[in-house]
């Protein structure tokens, strides 16, 4: 994959101009997108404006930074001035963005060239990106499989290079769970760190916005530059050594329903870490099994707040399944919502007690490789499993308890699909995690 | 309310508004929502005084 790093090099040294790389990703989409369907809008023109615009720039001496021409996606629920956002859905359909979103804004300002609005599970309630108004997408290593979801178009658009970094959201592992089953790197940043304004939402208290990236230095500058000024912190981070760092693993619920290949693959990833000087603890969530039951009622709640209001005035533009789970999601109560909010804290204590002690908790993005289109269950070490359950099992508890965490690739299944390495770091230490990922990541690719 | 009484007026509702398709999976909720009635975090106003 191109990585923003050394193009940002070739183009601020004259090797390369904006306007080329913003055409070859246009190129990308026109062969691409028809069998994949990583894109709803494409801004061609814009991009192709912009871009010109920041060759003039940075030949006149006024480079902004390293993502300056580079050319980067949107998540089709994060607003970008004049441009639809569809969320996915077709009640949504004639929606023209009136402003930017802040995160659209910062990227903006930091110079990037915005090549279009990438595909989603509608409103982002789903794992697969399947339930689309504008169609499904497509796994770019196995197109009879899921690209993983809810942001699946912005992990197929950065894995194929139909752009070079993207920006997705996270309920409850969005941004991390395509990113495992499309091969590149996914950062959920800590809950708040960038701002949710102009973002249609799923659940407001467990969203997240992060980026997603062909490298951990690409997804380190986008997150950067999503930051707030006073918040920014640098372009670049340096690996701290192995030897030295400490990541706890994970016995029990969120290591014993495990694919085969990814069990095997996430442990040798472990083991190589092991050998090169890090050191590795057991740790465990006590309350990880109520997991699922407390995200499910919270992000029900939330949703069906939000949608209460078009589920009545336009059910008929709500994909099936989404209209049903919505649907469903109005008959939870309001005494077990707060039973879910009280187990939200739950298991944030627990998540910062894992913590204690290690650098960053290691454990799979993904329990399953991407799973076929279409599949409800799939098998895992021998019986079947929702593929729904599966794929968020190792993601949600973070979004529950909002600490920052990263999913790098660390290997592929017998069939080459990818799979990934997830590192989870403190609340107020998200630079410390991506130093670590840094580093796994250079154990893995050496 | 008990969970049986909520998963019973449920599933009458989803069937008035002409939606039966949801009644097979409020069942899925229904078990969620005991799970997280059984959490050992929940108080009991009978019980220990909250800390």
């Amino acid at each position: 994959m191109i990585t923003i790093t050394e193009t940002s090099r070739a183009v601020a040294a004259g090797r390369a101009t904006s306007e080329k790389l913003t055409e070859d990703c246009l190129a990308k989409i026109a062969e691409l997108n028809p069998k994949l369907n990583a894109f709803i809008t494409v801004t061609a023109d814009e991009a192709l404006a912009q871009a010109r615009r920041a060759d003039h720039e940075i030949a006149g001496g006024r480079r902004i930074g390293p993502l300056h021409g580079m050319p980067i996606s949107l998540k089709d629920l994060i607003d970008q001035k004049g441009v639809r956002t569809s969320a996915g859905s077709l009640v949504r359909r004639d929606h023209v963005a009136g402003a930017d979103a802040v995160v659209t804004a910062r990227l903006r300002e930091a110079g990037a060239v915005f090549v279009g609005k990438t595909n989603l599970h509608e409103f982002a309630f789903g794992t697969t990106t399947e339930d689309s108004g504008f169609g499904l997408a497509r796994n770019p290593h196995d197109p009879s499989r899921s690209p993983g979801g809810s942001s699946g178009g912005s992990a197929i658009a950065v894995a194929t290079g139909m752009c070079l970094g993207t920006v997705g959201t996270d309920t409850g592992g969005s941004i991390r769970i395509p990113a495992a089953a499309c091969g590149v790197v996914g950062l959920k940043p800590e809950w708040g760190h960038v701002s949710a304004s102009g973002v249609v939402p799923l659940s407001r208290q467990l969203d997240h916005l992060g980026p997603l990236a062909a490298s951990v230095a690409d997804a380190w500058l986008l997150y950067n530059a999503m930051l707030p000024d006073s918040d920014q912190i640098g372009d670049t981070l340096e690996a701290p050594p192995l030897k030295g760092l400490k990541f706890g693993r994970f016995s029990g619920y969120l290591s014993d329903r495990l694919d085969a290949d990814v069990e095997r693959s996430v442990n040798d990833t472990i083991e190589r870490l092991k050998t090169l000087g890090a050191t590795i603890v057991d740790v465990n969530l006590p309350h990880a099994d109520d997991m699922a039951a407390i995200y499910l009622h919270l992000v029900f709640g939330d949703a069906a707040e939000y949608h209460a209001r078009t589920l009545v005035s336009r059910p008929q533009d709500y994909t099936t399944p989404v209209r049903l789970r919505l649907e469903m999601a109005r008959y939870v109560l309001a005494e077990d919502y707060i039973r879910a909010l009280r187990g939200k804290a739950v298991i944030a204590h627990e998540v910062d007690r894992a913590l204690d002690g290690v650098d960053a908790l290691v454990l799979p993005a993904l329990a399953i490789p991407a799973p076929p289109i279409g599949a409800v269950t799939v098998p895992v070490k021998g019986g079947p499993d929702a593929v729904r359950s599966l794929m968020l099992r190792c993601t949600q508890p973070f979004n529950l308890s909002g600490h920052p965490a990263i999913s790098i690739p660390c290997g592929r299944t017998s069939d080459g699909l990818p799979i990934g390495l997830q590192l989870v770091g403190h609340k107020g230490r998200t630079t410390a995690l991506v130093q670590a990922a840094l580093a796994a990541e250079a154990a893995i690719i050496s | 309310m008990t969970i049986a009484e909520w998963l019973a007026a449920a599933k009458a509702d989803a069937e008035k508004r002409g939606l039966p398709e949801l009644i097979p999976i409020l069942d899925g909720l229904a078990k969620a929502t005991e799970r997280l009635r059984a959490a050992d975090w929940n108080d009991d106003a009978d019980k220990d005084t909250p800390r």
